[in-house]
Formats: C-alpha cells, structure tokens, sequence
C-alpha cells in the first residue's frame, strides 16, 4: 500500500501564501524601501554578520561610504566586509575600522590610507586577499557567507531587475555585483535611476533581489571610467608593447581563432594595437577577447577582428555602452569568468593573456599587492586566474620603475606563482620561462633579444643599486589566497 | 664608442633628467645629449652637470654619444667642452658652422683640454652643424676643416628662416634642397657622414616618412630625431630586403674567397666586384641586423 | 669650504631630485634626506651625496635632497650644480667632479 504524506497541509483558502498579493500597490511596489537604514532593518542584519559590495565603479564607487556611515550609526559592530575590490576613496573605512563596526575584511586589492592604515597594524584579523575567481569560490566553498549584499546598480526598477549599461553612472558590466546577488542570504539593490518595470536586459534579476533603494549617487561618473581609454603616447610603453607584440605573433599561439586579454595599463593596451597590425597582414582574427574590456578591445570588436567580447568589468564608458548596443559583446559573471571550481570559467579558453607586475622575481613569482616598500597598494584581480588558466602569460614591465627594480631577486609578496608565468617582457630584453624551452628557442630564432630573468635582474640591480630590505614585524597584517583558497602567502606588518 | 651605422641620432634634452636616465633603451645608433637651443638659460650649467655625469655612467658605455654644446662666443661654450671632452664624449657637435674657422677655433680648445685632463689628443671627434646660408655655401671647406669632422649635419629651422622662406613639412621639400644637394656633395667629397635635419612634428608619420624616404634616395647616412618611435620608422626605410641581403652575403662571400686565392680581379656572375661594392654590401649587411623589411 | 650662499638645483620631477644648499651655523655638514625609496636606498644616496661633498672640500653646509627617485648619475650631478651655483667659481676645479 502506498505511504501516503501525513504532512501536508489541507488547502485553507486562496489569497493566504503572500498577503501582498491582496494589496495592487503592494503587490508591485513592495520591495522599493525608503532608505538605506529602512533596507537594513528590512534585513535582519545582525553583529557578527557578513555584508558585501561590488567594485564596478572603481575609484567613483559611493555606494560603500554612504552605507557604511548608516551601519556605523545604527550601531552594528564586528561585522565581516567583503566587497569584490577597494580603492582609495574607501579611506572612511579606516574610521569604521577603528570603531569595532568592521572587523574581518575579504577583498581583491586595498589602496590609500586604507592600505597604510592595514599595512601599518591598524586591523586586529588579517585581511583575506583574493582573486576575482577566487572570491567566488570561497563563496561557493562555503568559507565567504553572505548575508547581506549591498549591490549599486546604475538602473533598476521596482523588482530588482537592474542593468549596468544605462543610467547616469553606467558602468557596464555587473559582472561582480551578479556573483553576490547569486549567493547572498538578502541583496539590497541601490539605484539612483528607477526605471518604469520592466528594467531589460537585466543583469541582476528580480528573483535575486529582496530590496530597492533609490538614493542621490552611487558613483560619480567622471571616476567611474573616462571616456575612450587613450592609447599611452609614453615612448618606454610604446617599446615594451611593441616588444610583447612581437614576442605573441611568434610563441605559437598567434593562430586565427586564438583568444586574447589584456590588463588596462598602458603598455597591455598598446600591445593590442600592435597586435592588430599583425592580424591584418596575416588574416588572423580572434574568437573573443576577456576582462577587463575596455575601448581598445571595443573598437577592434567593432572593425570585425575579435568575435566575441566576454566582459566582467567595463574599464570605460566606451566600453560600458559597447554591451548596450553590440549583441556579441557579453557579459559575464565572475563565476563564468575565472572561478576555479565554476562549471565553466572563461579563462580556461584563453590562449593569450597580457599582464602587468609591481614585481616579478627570478623564479618568475609575481607581486600586484605589495610595493617594494612593504606596503600594500594593488589588487590580486584576476592576475592569478588567468595566469593559470591561459595557455600563454605575458608580463609586461619596465626593467625599473624610478629607482625601483621591478625585476628582483625575491618578490615582496607572491600573487602569482611562478610557474603559471611564460613570458617577461621589458624594456630592456624579454625572458622565457626555462619550464618553456620551446618557446625560448622561438623567441630566440625571431632575434627578440632574448635573456635570462638573471640577466634582467643584473642590469636592473646594475642601474639602481642594492636595495636594503624592508623590515617587518612579526604581525599578519593579511593573508594572500590562491584562487583555490590555498595560503599562498602571508603579508606582514612594516616596521 | 664610435658607431658603425649612422641612420639615427635621437635627440635628448640635457636639462631632462628622467630622459638622461633612460633613453639607451630605444636601439639608436648614436645619441645627442644637447647643450644648446632645447636647454633653457637658466639651465645651462645644471644640465652641463647632468650631461657630464650621464656621459661616464655605466649605462652609456656601449652607444655613441654625441653632445650638442653652445657656441663659442657664448658665456657657454668654453665651460660645455671642459665638462663634455673631461666626461668622455665620444663626438662634438658644433651648432651654427659657418666656415672653418668656426672648426678650428673648437679644436683648438678641445685639444688644449685634452691636454689638460690626460685624454688622448686627437680622441675628442667632431660634427658640423651647418644651419644658415654662409654655412652652407662653405660646407666644402667646413667639411674638409680638420680630421676630427667625421660627419656633417644640417639645421634646417635656422637655415629655412636666413633664407626667408618656411620649412612645408607636408610638401616635397623644395625649400632645402639646394643645402641638402650641397651638404651631401661637400660630405662625399671629403669622404665623411651626412645626417638630415629634425623632423620636429612627432605626430605626422606619414610626413616624416615621406621626408626620410627623399633623403635617403638623396643619399644621405641618416637622419637626426626628436622621438624614440622616430627610430623605428627610420631604420625599417634604411632596411635592406631579403634579397638584397642574400646578394650583399654572396659579394662578401665573393670578396673573402677571391682575396683568399690571392686573385687580382674578383669576379661575381661576370660583373667585378670592387672595393666600393664591397663597403656597400658590408653596409646592407650592417643595417640589416635591427630587422630586414619585409 | 664652507657654503655662505644658498642654491639650488635639480627638479620635482619623477626620477629626478632637487637638492638646496645654505650655510650651516655651525659650520658642520648636514644632510637631511626626502625620499620614496628611503627605505630602499636612503643610505645609498646619502654616501653619493656626501662622496660629492667631500671630493668638492666642502665642509659646512646645510643640504636638503628631495629625492624622487633619481640614479645616481643625477643624484650627482644636483649636488655638484648645486655648490657650483653658491660657491660661482672663477675656474671650475674639474678634478674635484
């Protein structure tokens, strides 16, 4: 005889599963809150708990300030703070910091007063450092809780559904922001454009969102992006470019169909440029370009020699209207950008991945996060994880930087292991990693003043003299997560 | 160290310390570090120092370097030489080389500073900057004005204004061609260098290249250069195709058995090849190692 | 030598770095450092700086280095154009550079 479910509940009448639902205006409106206090009540928010942000608006971003400065005057204390990235316009957190209200930080990269303040001992628990696909997997690994996201949106309307690439502080892609709206226990969305519903496309949707907030600002658009990211006109960016150039078109890896990304400092950028030169006197295009996008990688979309574009953050306004009105430019989420344990990560299917170093010692090991002078002023981004994934990494550098070597005997702080690193190119010669004899001896038969990483080191040691080592406490000031959340280094406090 | 090719020479303001620190990096075959009209007045002695410190640095050591210094009959000129020649500057470049007399007088005083700091006599070389009319109607016997003139290079800001007339940067160069016919003649007679005038618009490519390209059919060594990616442009023009290479590598190869057999004439596919063939096919293969065009 | 006249040379620039010299009271040297790379290089810099000093004889002085990161070469330079402008002699002493 068949088990029957004693536990169900008999039907008691329709119009009870959601009161809203009996009220026309509720039944729409309910999720718009009257304020950012409001939201977080609405919440549940406790001590303890964690919140996150994302970084989409880069150095314009208002929405971790103003939300922060309500958290603080609502009392709350000890909470865990993870926002996908800091800039140094996050200074007020030091303030928060000092008072007990933030008390754990997870993030990509710390700049400013901020980063002096947590270099100098100014934070009881060790930040986490991580990268952009390494965030999403502690989120997934369950160590990164969400309870409550607080996500800024350019436009929404009163569901939810928001977008990035309209509305006064467009950004383009929401590609963090769509991560945290996945896995937070509560997304509060702030907008400063509500939109008639529905808001399409829409990048956060309405069935992730529990709270709209309309406020005046959640960026300054002038900080968000620029216009068009101008190609550099610094003569020393132009060679080391040219030189990275080179050294793609003849790895083995310059095919039609290959797949490209690049950092958005100057000399990454340029060597698009000088890519593209080659690409049309040799009929190569490109299947997609990843990152970071911004107008150089638009624009050669747009001219037909990159299919594709896969976009987690726009790096310009250029960019930001690209998603809008070209349908193969894409956006993505950081989960299908570079998540190690993602289904699906994009950075898997890269071939060519230009990047840039504060530091690269002679085993190759990388260093984004901390200057030579100890302290920490850059992000792990997504550094780490195309590195890995791609099958050809190029670190593009000058040998010295001022009297600074950037080529040195052992990195300050390692972000990037070593052996994910192929290619060194600089403005003084370019180094193969020895675990890639093949692609040395091509390098070398292009005549493409080929040295060893030694020899680089040499001459910049030869130019600036040996530095003194920094000296450092015994105090963790933060901790550098592999993207598989592994330690792989520790950041100390200067003295 | 004296350079073998003379395409480039890249132009550096001796009062820029951030340029002093780096400009080895661009593969130019001979570097300018200059004294004269791109240094302020009330520079003149700090970038004197900064250029007598540049010359002996490490970093410097393999490359030509040439120093543009003031005139004599400036405040500038006596103390410019002490601290070029005392620093080790491999050639001086006179500006505004009216006749040889103008020649002499320099050399009078760089040999006296040799003297002075124990350099060898006679180490010191020299280039003439012919920048107006007298000059060039004189460039015969500035050419041949002393053993040190290696080469000879012509000022054309200057020279187009003592004419009074104007420099057309996008127009076929009319305005400079008598002094460029000259220059080039008077050089090649006395059997030295010759280097074209500045192409000061950094940002019009196509006129610099239109303007390279004359002067190199002209016949001219090289050119002098305001801007690293100049360099490039220029010597990608002086680069010798695949089969020009191949040949110049067969008339070496020619020359090196015939020397060997003792022959008296040397032949290559019937046609004689002599000491001028020679020179040239050492010259392709010279500028062909930065790069052959494609 | 003591320095009786204040000069200065060298700029604010990046890789370049300003030095001032004026008389010091007590006729001793002193030498106060500015710099990013302090930490790094600090003492580096300070023996060029005062490798110039004693080659030039000069031994009173106040000397203010703004260094932003400059090689050595410039590092030297500064400091020599610097005395050079406040002591003006007749005859440079090449020999002291």
């Amino acid at each position: 005889m068949t088990q029957l479910n004693t536990e169900l509940k008999p039907f008691a009448g329709a119009f009870k599963t959601n009161a809203y639902l009996a009220d026309s205006k509720q039944k729409l409106q309910r999720k718009l809150t009257a304020s950012i206090e409001d939201a977080i009540k609405k919440s549940g928010l406790k001590d303890g708990m964690t919140i996150s942000f994302h970084h989409a608006f880069r150095g314009g971003d208002k929405v971790i300030n103003q939300v922060m400065a309500v958290i603080a005057k609502m009392g709350f204390k000890d909470l865990t703070l993870a926002s996908s990235s800091l800039t140094s316009c996050h200074a007020p957190l030091v303030e928060h910091i000092k008072n007990g209200v933030v008390t754990q930080l997870y993030t990509s990269g710390i700049r400013g007063e901020l980063a002096e303040f947590i270099s100098h001992g100014g934070m009881k628990n060790p930040v986490q450092i991580h990268s952009h696909g390494g965030r999403v997997h502690l989120i997934q690994s369950g160590e990164l809780n969400v309870d409550v996201a607080f996500l800024g949106a350019p436009s929404c309307d009163e569901f939810g559904n928001a977008n990035g690439s309209q509305g006064k502080s467009r950004c383009g892609s929401l590609g963090y922001a769509m991560a945290d709206a996945n896995y937070a226990n509560y997304v509060v969305v702030l907008t400063e454009d509500l939109v008639a519903f529905p808001c399409t496309p829409a990048s956060i949707k309405q069935d992730q969102v529990d709270a709209v907030v309309l406020v005046d600002e959640i960026g300054d658009p002038a900080k968000i992006g620029g216009g068009a990211t101008r190609l550099t006109k610094n003569p020393r960016e132009l060679l080391i470019a040219k030189n990275a150039a080179n050294a793609i078109v003849n790895s083995g890896f310059f095919n039609d169909g290959f797949s490209i990304q690049t950092g958005s400092g100057g000399a990454s950028l340029a060597v698009t440029r000088f890519i593209e030169d080659k690409m049309r006197a040799q009929g190569i295009t490109a299947s997609f370009g990843l990152g970071g996008i911004t107008s150089t990688m638009v624009d050669l979309h747009e001219k037909g020699l990159i299919k594709t574009l896969f976009d987690v953050q726009s790096f310009d306004s250029a960019a930001a209207d690209s998603i809008a009105r070209n349908p193969n430019h894409v956006e993505i989420t950081a989960n299908q950008y570079a998540n190690p344990s993602s289904k699906g990560a994009m950075v898997d299917r890269l071939d060519v991945v230009i990047l840039s170093a504060l530091e690269i010692d002679t085993n190759f090991n990388v260093n984004v996060i901390t200057g030579s002078d100890g302290v920490i002023r850059g992000a792990s981004g997504g550094h780490s994880d195309a590195a890995e994934a791609a099958n050809l990494t190029v670190i593009v550098a000058p040998l010295i930087r001022g009297r600074l070597p950037t080529v040195v005997n052992k990195v300050t702080n390692v972000v990037t292991p070593g052996a994910t690193i192929d290619v060194l190119v600089t403005d003084h010669g370019t180094a193969v990693n020895p675990n890639k004899p093949e692609l040395k001896a091509r390098l070398e038969a292009a005549n493409l003043n080929v040295k060893t990483v030694e020899e680089l080191q040499q001459m910049a040691e030869a130019l600036t003299g040996v530095p003194a080592p920094i000296q450092f406490t015994d105090n963790v000031v933060a901790q550098v997560r592999f993207r598989d959340g592994s330690l792989i280094d520790t950041i100390y406090q200067v003295k | 160290m004296i350079a073998n090719l003379r395409r480039s020479m890249l132009f550096v303001p001796g009062s820029n310390a951030a340029m002093l620190s780096n400009t080895y990096i661009y593969g130019a075959d001979s570097l300018m570090f200059d004294l004269e009209d791109s240094v302020a007045h009330a520079e003149k002695d700090t970038a004197r120092m900064l250029v007598f410190n540049a010359l002996q640095a490490p970093m410097y050591k393999n490359i030509e370097k040439v120093v543009r210094v003031n005139a004599l009959d400036s405040e500038f000129g006596i103390k410019d030489l002490n601290a070029v020649v005392r620093g080790g500057v491999d050639i001086v470049r006179l500006p505004k080389t009216d006749s040889a007399e103008d020649v002499h007088q320099m050399e009078a005083v760089i040999e006296q500073i040799e003297k002075d700091c124990g350099r060898e006599v006679g180490s010191t070389m020299m280039m003439a900057a012919v920048e107006s009319a007298k000059g060039i109607v004189n460039a015969n016997e500035i050419a041949n004005s002393s053993k040190r003139i290696i080469a000879i290079a012509l000022g054309a800001e200057d020279y187009v204004q003592n004419l009074k007339t104007k420099r057309d940067r996008n127009g076929d160069g009319i305005e400079l061609l008598f002094a460029r016919c000259t220059m080039l003649h008077a050089a090649r007679a006395a059997g030295i260098k010759v280097y074209d005038a500045v192409f000061s618009d950094v940002n019009n490519e196509e006129g610099f290249l239109r303007e390279a390209s004359l002067i190199k059919k002209l016949g001219f060594d090289g050119k002098s250069l305001i801007n690293p990616r100049q360099i490039e442009l220029l010597h990608n023009l002086y680069a010798p195709t695949q089969e020009e290479v191949d040949f110049a590598n067969k008339v070496v190869a020619a020359y090196e058995e015939g020397r060997r057999k003792g022959l008296g004439v040397i032949s290559l596919n019937g046609k004689m090849i002599d000491g001028p063939l020679v020179d040239q096919a050492m010259l392709v293969l010279e500028r062909a190692k930065s790069g052959i065009k494609e | 030598m003591k320095i009786t006249k204040p000069a200065f040379a060298g700029t604010l620039e990046s890789s370049d770095v300003q030095v001032r010299v004026s008389p010091n009271e007590f006729d001793q040297l002193n030498i106060e450092l500015n710099s990013a790379v302090k930490d790094q290089f600090g003492e580096q810099i300070l023996a060029v700086v005062k490798a110039v000093l004693a080659k030039m004889e000069i031994t009173s002085a106040d000397v203010i280095v703004e260094d932003k990161g400059a090689l050595d070469c410039v590092i030297r330079a500064r400091v020599q154009a610097a005395i050079l402008r406040s002591i003006q002699p007749e005859n440079i002493n090449w020999g002291q550079l």
